[in-house]
């Protein structure tokens, strides 16, 4: 079974950026993108740049995984950049090809729309390449906490998360399972039009359901077995603490957010 | 008090008109002593389980874990003292992770973190997993799944732990680990076990088995005493395991053999009994 697919995109290792809190990760993130659109000069966007790259290669993953979680956004990034550059009109006329002018506010408007869809996604991406699913989990339940106040289900949408997380490779397997045994009995999931595609998707998912169904049951009764009764009074083994080295992390991306405000025109 | 699970003529139904699923079930169990629930499919074996901890409430009749009468007030402290295995081993997993599964009950009482750490290898090494604290669960083959849901029950220290069918869903070689498992448990801790199955192999080491029968109490007794019943046993939808069918053609053969041998060891010194007699 594809590993990868289950855990998303994480990638296992134990550079800095890894041990960091996932809390310390997902606010510098939050951050990140206010400051992004405070940026407005050559200066303070070089700043941003070298901040995303620098981070992205102090990660130590391949760069190609990298490349990969931007892949679906390539298009996004290329197309915001030609819609400015043919549609607006804007500026002075830089050059013409071919009859057809080029102004240059259109031009440096599309390149930093394009620049700041690259950073979001560049710098958002490195939490889910550096951080496992169940650590995004304790890290919003940790975060979300204040909400409870205000009656949020903070623990419920948690536990949810992280029983989501423990069964879909469960449930894979079983899809895996339940599709080869329609396949041997000559259901054909890969060609024929959509439509015939489509239902024999059909005595794959009914299948599915009725037994996730079933689990659930069982594993709410197995809970309560237990003796779990909702967040209240609960403790938990799972520890967020924030170290020295996730101070550091602070301190030093508040160096790069007043140095971006700072060359601000 | 040595009388620790008490049924007193407990009936019980799923709904207000369905027939009745257990009739007039009475028996105890003792403090310590290993309890086997045997029956076929359907015979109400499970509904006995959820009884014992407040997952069920009596319809007549009285359900007593430690003197006290089971009810809507007293429930989580009985299932405090009740651990339960139940037999679908993906279905009881919760956490993402061995170590953060055999922590939830312990979560759920609010044990401190520290002593959480402390418990978690303890019970995994009890049921020999201590090597998979940071495997997730689809790594683990159905019998690992089952023992870490013993360590889970191991963990939070109950006076009682109940196993409803914990093996059936396993292969050969996981059956065998749960059932060394239990048994290495029971013999180093002071738990109450009762271990529920449709496989009369499994009744062996019990100290007494209750037989079930269409949610009837239909036989107590030994496992000894229980395997005298053959006929009945096949009557009643039970597999007669093949020691007993052979004591049985044994005896029909003029073969005088005197005790129901449990297994093959004993059958073999029967044998060897017998021959040297001859
Ligand atoms: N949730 C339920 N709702 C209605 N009937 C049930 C339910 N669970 C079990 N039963 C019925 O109760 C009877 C006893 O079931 P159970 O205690 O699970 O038996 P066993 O564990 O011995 O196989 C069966 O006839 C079963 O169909
Ligand atoms: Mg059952």
């Amino acid at each position: 079974m594809n590993n990868s697919m289950i855990i998303g995109q994480y990638v296992p290792g134990h550079s800095l950026i890894h041990r960091l809190d996932p809390r310390t990760k997902i606010l510098i993130i939050f951050f990140f993108v206010i400051t992004v659109f405070f940026a407005n000069s050559v200066w303070s966007y070089a700043i941003l740049t070298a901040f995303a790259i620098g981070t992205a290669l102090a990660t130590r993953v391949p760069l190609s995984f990298v490349a990969k979680g931007l892949k679906p956004v390539w298009f996004l990034i290329i197309f915001t950049f030609l819609l400015h550059l043919f549609v607006s009109r804007q500026g002075d006329i830089l050059f013409t090809v071919l009859g057809f002018p080029f102004y240059e506010e259109s031009l440096i408007q599309g390149a930093t729309l394009s620049l700041r869809f690259f950073l979001l996604i560049l710098f958002t991406s490195l939490l889910t390449l550096t951080t496992s699913p169940i650590e995004i989990t304790d890290a919003i339940e940790s975060l979300l906490h204040p909400l409870k106040r205000i009656k949020f289900p903070v623990h419920e949408l948690a536990l949810m998360m992280s029983i989501s997380l423990r069964f879909i490779p469960t449930l894979m397997q079983e899809a895996e399972k339940i599709s080869k045994a329609q396949a041997s009995r000559g259901v054909d999931f890969r060609t024929g039009s959509i439509k015939d595609r489509m239902s024999a998707i059909i005595p794959l998912l009914i299948p599915l359901f009725v037994s996730a169904f079933k689990r659930a049951e069982e594993l709410a009764m197995a809970m309560e077995a237990r003796g779990y009764q909702g967040g209240e009074g609960r403790t938990k083994i799972r520890e967020l603490v924030f170290y020295k080295k996730d101070y550091s992390a602070f301190l030093f991306f508040l160096l790069v957010i007043a140095a971006t405000i700072g060359t601000r025109m | 008090m040595s009388e620790q699970v008490e049924f007193r003529n407990v009936s019980f139904r799923y709904q207000e008109d369905a027939p009745r699923v257990l009739k007039d079930v009475d028996f105890s169990i003792d403090r310590g002593e290993w309890v086997a629930i045997i029956g076929h499919n359907g015979s109400g074996k499970s509904t006995i389980a959820k009884l014992m901890n407040g997952l069920l409430f009596a319809e007549s009749g009285e359900v007593r874990v430690s003197g006290e009468v089971i009810g809507e007030e007293n429930v989580w402290d009985v299932r405090k003292q009740v651990g339960m295995v139940f037999q679908n081993p993906d279905n009881q997993f919760v956490g993402t992770t061995v170590r953060d599964d055999v922590a939830f009950g312990m979560e759920n009482r609010g044990i401190p973190r520290e002593d959480m750490l402390r418990k978690v290898p303890e019970s995994l090494k009890a049921v020999q997993m201590e090597a998979y604290e940071e495997h997730e669960p689809h790594r683990l083959s159905g019998g690992q799944k089952q023992r870490v849901a013993i360590a889970g029950v191991l963990a939070v220290a109950p006076d009682y732990m109940i196993l409803d069918e914990a093996t059936a869903m396993l292969d050969p070689k996981g059956r065998q680990e749960i059932l060394e498992t239990v048994r290495n448990v029971q013999q180093e801790s002071d738990l109450t076990l009762i271990t529920i199955t449709h496989d009369l192999n499994e009744i062996v080491a019990a100290d007494r088995v209750i037989v079930m029968n269409e949610g009837e109490v239909w036989f107590e007794g030994t496992p000894r005493e229980v395997f005298s019943h053959k006929e009945a046993l096949s009557r009643i939808g039970l597999d007669v395991p093949f020691v007993a069918k052979l004591t049985e053609e044994l005896r029909s053969q003029g073969v005088h053999v005197k005790e129901e041998p449990l297994n093959h060891e004993e059958m073999v010194e029967e044998l060897w009994n017998l021959r040297s007699k001859m």
